[in-house]
């Protein structure tokens, strides 16, 4: 896994921005930019070579699910690996994310020890 | 047959007999909801006892003057009837209409979170103020998460930079303990030693000031949970008076006939995003991080 890998935080919530941007540095990722909904991530990720997101899901402006389902059609972006870290807890709202595409899910409170298990299986799979 | 306004006015009795002890024992055990219910439950039996019925009385009193008018070919006096009939029936309305905007106006205008005296909160309106209460809380928090992770940020290289510090002073000790050192490396370790002590106080001394205001920072917990415990219970309110304009509207529907066609409905679009699930337990919610995994993983994830 690339430490150095440009990571894209996207909540609506500066202080989750915040706490998700420790704990990835404490993963040793210190290469992450905010975006606080998918209106403002989207142009970033145009422009920028992200290689990985990290999204909320119910955002004002565009949600993370709309977030993610733009990437997917995305020619150049839709290989990239989406995490969704939410409050969202419905079973068939995870479902639908499933199949939308996302790469994992973390549903909100969560454990440090939860967001890097998640990230580590992310890019086991994208690197394997 | 008996006189309906005086079997009404039994039943009322009995009504107010039975819930009498109930409401008091609701009171002198603190449950003051259920009081509450106990009262409305009563002021509707009262109702029934007094306008509700007081109208159908009136109805059949004119309706048979407007059969015998009809009968004696007296159309003029007929429609007169017939009007006092409709009278009576707009009366009843608009004196639950009055009643019931009347206890809305009190629920939003009762409401009061912390009331200042000397505050001038009459040209605010009291949902706007608790809109304004709401907005309070969220910068509260806002500002007490901010506090504690800028607190955790200035403390986390500190606790860093003792720890390298005292690893990299332990692996030097350990040349001394050995007895493989120089005098001039000696001379420069015990130099460093020295102020690795200072820093240490230093730094711990800051550490401990900065958890102290991580602590501190906790204090809206307080606060929000005041003002959170005034805007529910003004939205218990405000249902209460909801519930009783449903009722309202029934008796409407009822009086003059209105059939409502369909079913209320109610279609929420999942994608949009929903907010925490407060019940952990409703069968389409997961509780935790493992039944996320558990569910992805049956879907082959």
């Amino acid at each position: 896994m690339n430490k150095n890998m440009k990571i894209l935080v996207v909540d609506d919530f500066s202080t989750m921005r915040r706490i998700v941007k420790n704990l990835l540095r404490d993963l040793g990722f210190s290469n992450t930019h905010e975006a606080d909904d998918g209106n403002t991530a989207w142009p970033m990720l145009q422009s920028g070579e992200f290689d990985f997101v990290v999204t909320d899901w119910n955002m004002p402006g565009m949600t993370g699910m709309d977030l993610l389902k733009k990437i997917r059609a995305d020619e150049r972006l839709k290989s990239t690996p989406v995490l969704m870290v939410t409050a969202e807890a419905k079973r068939d709202q995870i479902v639908a994310a499933a199949q939308a595409g996302v790469n994992g899910y973390v549903v909100k409170p969560f454990t440090a020890a939860a967001l890097k298990e998640k990230i580590e299986r992310i890019f086991e799979r994208v690197d394997g | 047959m008996a006189d309906p306004k005086k079997q009404i006015a039994l039943d009322f009795h009995k009504t107010l007999k039975d819930l009498a002890p109930v409401l008091l024992q609701h009171v002198e055990q603190g449950h003051m909801d259920e009081a509450t219910a106990t009262l409305v439950t009563l002021q509707h039996a009262r109702q029934a006892g007094s306008k509700d019925n007081e109208f159908a009385a009136v109805l059949k009193e004119k309706a048979g003057e407007l059969h015998r008018r009809i009968e004696a070919g007296e159309l003029e006096s007929a429609l007169v009837t017939l009007q006092e009939m409709q009278d009576a029936r707009d009366r009843g309305l608009y004196l639950e209409v009055g009643r019931l905007t009347r206890a809305l106006h009190n629920a939003i205008t009762n409401f009061h979170i912390d009331s200042d005296p000397s505050e001038r909160v009459e040209a605010l309106s009291e949902m706007s103020d608790a809109t304004d209460r709401l907005d309070y809380v969220i910068q509260l928090t806002e500002k007490a998460a901010n506090t504690t992770l800028d607190l955790v940020e200035e403390s986390l290289p500190l606790a860093e930079g003792l720890s390298v510090e005292s690893v990299r002073l332990k692996a030097e000790w350990k040349r001394l303990v050995d007895r493989d050192i120089s005098a001039d490396e000696f001379r420069t370790l015990y130099r460093e030693v020295d102020s690795f002590f200072d820093q240490v106080t230093d730094q711990t001394g800051q550490l401990s000031n900065n958890l102290s205001n991580i602590l501190m920072a906790q204090d809206f917990q307080d606060l929000t949970g005041q003002v959170i415990n005034r805007v529910t219970g003004l939205v218990k309110e405000i249902e209460a008076s909801l519930v009783d304009l449903v009722y309202m509207a029934s008796q409407v529907e009822e009086i003059t006939g209105i059939v409502r066609d369909g079913k209320p409905t109610r279609e929420k679009d999942n994608l949009k995003g929903e907010g925490p699930q407060i019940n952990k337990a409703a069968e389409d919610v997961v509780s935790n991080q493992d039944d996320v995994d558990d569910l992805l993983s049956s879907l082959g994830f």
